[in-house]
Order: C-alpha cells, then sequence, then structure tokens
C-alpha cells in the first residue's frame, strides 16, 4: 500500500481526509484511485484534458515526480506520495 | 566591509550575537552593512520586520499599500491597536524605531508593480516574499531573478506553510521552476476566505528571518533547492528537493521572459466589470429593500458552515459552499429570481457566473457581500 498525503488547502475536497492508501503501482494509478474516491478532488488536480495541473506538484519521497518518470514512477509499499499545490498566502 | 564599525552602544546591544564565533564583530559588521526589502508587512512580514530590525540589519525596506485593521492584529504583531487605520508602513516603523533606532528603515507606501519593482529591489542585498497574492508573487521572482538577488519565499494556508530561497545566481532555482504556471483564480482560496492560525506566520516569517540573517553574515547552510514544509495540525517539519529547470522561462539557459509582463494578466486576473455586468449584480440597499416585497428574490449563501456560525443575512433561504454548487444545482430552481452572497463578493461572484453557465437567468451577485450589508444596511450584523 501506498500513501498519498492531501494538503491542507485540497482537503475539504476530500471528505476532510488527510491522506488515503491504495494498493498500487504506480503514482498516477494512486492520483487517479484518489479521484475515483473523491471525485470533487478531479478537476483541482488534472486539466479538462486529463493532464496533471501545473501548479500541482507531486512527489515521491522528497523528489519531484517531474525529475522521475512522471506519472509512471513507480511506487512501493510504504512509499508516501505528496501533493504540494501552490499557496500563496501571506498575510 | 571592515570599515563599518560598531559604537559601544552597538557592542552593549549585540553582545549576544558577539559572543557566538559563527556571528561576532565581522558577522554584525556584515548585517549592519546589510539591507534588506520586506514585500509586504502583514502576517509574515511582522515576524520579518520585528527579527531583523532587533538583529542589527542596517537598512530595511517596507514595501506595502495597506492600512492597519482590526482583524490584522490576531497575527500582524509588528502593528497593534493603537495603529489601527494606520498606513502599515508606517506603523511598522514606529514599533521598529522603538526596537531598534540604530537600524534605517525606508517605507514604499505603494504597491509593488511592473513600473516600479526592479528600482525598489535595486538598493537592497535581499529581496523577501512576504505577500498574499500569486501576480505579486510571480513579479516578486521575476523582478529579483533579472537583478540576480536572492528572493526568500514563504507562503501559508490555515494551519501549512512553505519557506525557501529562490537564488538562481548562486545555482538554485526560481520560483517559476518550482510552480511554472500560477492555478486559475478560484481554485486555490486565499486567507480572507481560508484562514490562517495566528501563530503560523510567526513560523514561517521567522523561518525567512533566519535565511536573511545567513545569507548577510554567509553563515550555515541556505536553504536553496529545498522546500520547507511546516504542518501546525501535526508538528511536522519536512524537506523537499526543489531543481533548476533548464527550461524555466526566467532562470532557464534560454529564458523567454526577460522583461517584467503584466502579472494580473499572467495569472488571469481581470477588472472585475469584465467578470460581471450590472445586470448580475445588485448593490445591499437595492437587497433590502426588494426583501420588504412580496416577490422577494431567493437568497442563497455560498459560505461555508463555520462562516455561517459567525453571521448571516436574515431570511437566506439556503447555504450552498460554492465548492459544492457544482454537484448540488439540482437543489436549486432555475425559474427562480436568485440573490448569492459570500463574504466580500468574490465566491457569490463565481458562484453567479457558475449558475449562468448552467442555465439560470435570473441570478444576482450581492456586491461586497455580508461585509457591505453589515456596512450599509445591517450594523448588527458582526464583520469578519
Amino acid at each position: 500500500m501506498a500513501t498519498i498525503t492531501i494538503p491542507t488547502a485540497l482537503r475539504q475536497y476530500a471528505a476532510g481526509n488527510s491522506s488515503v492508501s491504495l494498493d498500487v503501482e504506480t503514482v498516477g494509478a494512486l492520483l487517479r484511485g484518489l479521484v475515483e474516491q473523491h471525485p470533487t478532488l478531479g478537476r483541482h488536480l488534472f486539466s479538462e484534458q486529463g493532464k496533471l495541473r501545473n501548479f500541482v506538484n507531486v512527489y515521491v519521497g522528497d523528489e519531484d515526480i517531474r525529475y522521475l518518470e512522471g506519472e509512471a514512477t513507480p511506487v512501493s509499499s510504504g512509499d508516501t506520495v505528496s501533493i504540494i499545490p501552490a499557496i500563496a498566502g501571506g498575510i | 566591509m571592515s570599515d563599518v564599525n560598531l559604537s559601544n552602544e552597538e557592542i552593549a546591544r549585540y553582545s549576544r550575537h558577539l559572543i557566538m564565533p559563527e556571528v561576532g564583530m565581522s558577522g554584525q559588521r556584515k548585517l549592519k552593512q546589510g539591507s534588506v526589502l520586506l514585500i509586504g508587512t502583514g502576517g509574515l512580514g511582522s515576524p520579518l520586520a520585528l527579527y531583523l530590525a532587533a538583529a542589527g540589519v542596517g537598512h530595511i525596506g517596507l514595501v506595502d499599500f495597506d492600512v492597519v485593521d482590526s482583524s490584522n492584529l490576531q497575527r500582524q504583531i509588528v502593528h497593534g491597536t493603537s495603529t489601527v487605520g494606520v498606513p502599515k508602513t508606517e506603523s511598522a516603523k514606529r514599533r521598529l524605531a522603538d526596537l531598534n533606532p540604530l537600524v534605517e528603515v525606508t517605507t514604499y507606501e505603494s504597491q509593488i508593480s511592473s513600473e516600479n519593482a526592479l528600482d525598489l529591489m535595486r538598493p537592497y542585498d535581499v529581496i523577501i516574499d512576504g505577500t498574499d497574492n500569486f501576480p505579486t508573487r510571480y513579479l516578486t521572482n521575476d523582478a529579483a531573478v533579472m537583478l540576480g538577488k536572492p528572493n526568500i519565499y514563504g507562503s501559508i494556508f490555515r494551519f501549512e506553510g512553505q519557506a525557501t530561497v529562490f537564488y538562481p545566481k548562486e545555482g538554485g532555482p526560481c520560483y517559476r521552476c518550482l510552480y511554472p504556471e500560477p492555478p486559475p483564480p478560484g481554485l486555490v482560496p486565499s486567507c480572507a476566505e481560508g484562514g490562517v492560525l495566528g501563530v503560523l506566520p510567526g513560523v514561517i516569517g521567522t523561518i525567512q528571518a533566519t535565511e536573511a540573517i545567513k545569507l548577510l553574515t554567509g553563515i550555515g547552510e541556505p536553504l536553496i533547492g529545498r522546500l520547507m514544509l511546516y504542518d501546525a495540525l501535526a508538528m511536522r517539519f519536512r524537506e523537499l528537493k526543489l531543481r533548476r529547470n533548464p527550461k524555466c522561462p526566467v532562470c532557464g539557459e534560454h529564458p523567454t521572459v526577460t522583461e517584467l509582463i503584466d502579472y494580473d494578466q499572467f495569472c488571469g486576473i481581470f477588472p472585475e466589470v469584465n467578470m460581471l455586468s450590472n445586470q448580475y449584480e445588485i448593490t445591499p440597499s437595492e437587497l433590502a429593500e426588494l426583501l420588504q416585497t412580496a416577490g422577494r428574490p431567493y437568497l442563497l449563501d455560498v459560505r461555508n458552515p463555520y462562516e455561517v456560525a459567525i453571521a448571516s443575512i436574515s431570511g437566506t433561504d439556503k447555504v450552498i459552499p460554492v465548492d459544492q454548487l457544482p454537484e448540488r444545482l439540482s437543489e436549486l430552481d432555475t425559474s427562480l429570481e436568485m440573490v448569492v452572497y459570500c463574504r466580500s463578493g468574490a465566491r457569490s461572484g463565481r458562484a453567479v457566473e457558475l449558475l449562468k453557465s448552467a442555465g439560470f437567468r435570473k441570478v444576482k451577485n450581492l456586491v461586497g457581500g455580508i461585509l457591505r450589508w453589515a456596512d450599509d444596511v445591517d450594523t448588527s450584523v458582526a464583520k469578519y
């Protein structure tokens, strides 16, 4: 089971859950499994063309999947995948 | 560097720095010679300004166009009850003058823009991004990259914060390497909509201040190429690797953005008049009159339940948080005359756009939201 953590800004679209664990083999399958469970998250993570949005970064451990194999990056049991969205607050 | 000396008064004041070998006389002299520009004198800017002034950074520039509001004081600790209504730059300058009269503080009571950003930043060694919106963050990033200056970034939302140092001149990435594009307006809630735990900017702003002091004195390992994440609820710090993107449009090998652009347009923000025509707007006074009539409109609140618990407009027919609206359209009657409201009119504006696109024709946005309702119609309603 790999675990994906959901950032505060997106938890309201995931029934308040801070993480979801799924038995999958790639980051892409993990993301799509997450959206299956919480459909409202879909438009926040994927564009209408089904591409991962540019302002949503996904990390396996401490590494950006853009510098791994993207959505095809393999995940194994115990891996933590994090969604890091752009946030702008400061005041 | 070494021709700047410390007076006996300064030696007494900074003695706890001077007796540490890592700072010492040479580090303290570097701080005195150093200069920092703080963009934003709010939640992040407050601890930044206080600690940098206390540490003896010789010259601090403060950029902000806002005035102090009582709702700022839950977290903006450089301001106080006595300066509510005073420009934030002036309020902060007064506090810093009391904290450390030996540092020079320059205030710029204006909004940083593509026209003034390079001139504002040029005299300073270190730029610190303590703003609250995407256009200013991209503007600050691009200008700092173009000037070859470090940009100490911090950002907060509710219980979570991020911090890093963008410094392409020293081989690190920039903000655009991390986020090539901003989210479209409305997809990511702002602090005013989402709220923020008051101590959170204290933690993140203090990390930024630490990095500024390290850069100025040249000690330690700077937070370059690493994104520090902080979760206050879990009380957990994490670190992610950031890499420089060789294709980055600003700091990459073949930059395509070589001068400052229109950042509102880049972030998809257009003047509000274009988003809604008057046919789809109603003022609080107009609504108050209509609510007295027999054909009163259906009143829809698109705020979150915890906001409804603070205050509501009496006569509200239904509450559907704006993010649930797409799935709950079937609960509404398309033929009804409807007025939609939220706190300030921003979310309800988006809700009206959504309703229009779903076939609702007689929907109007309450301009200024419940805040303006409290000002114009019912002063007993609490503002938050």
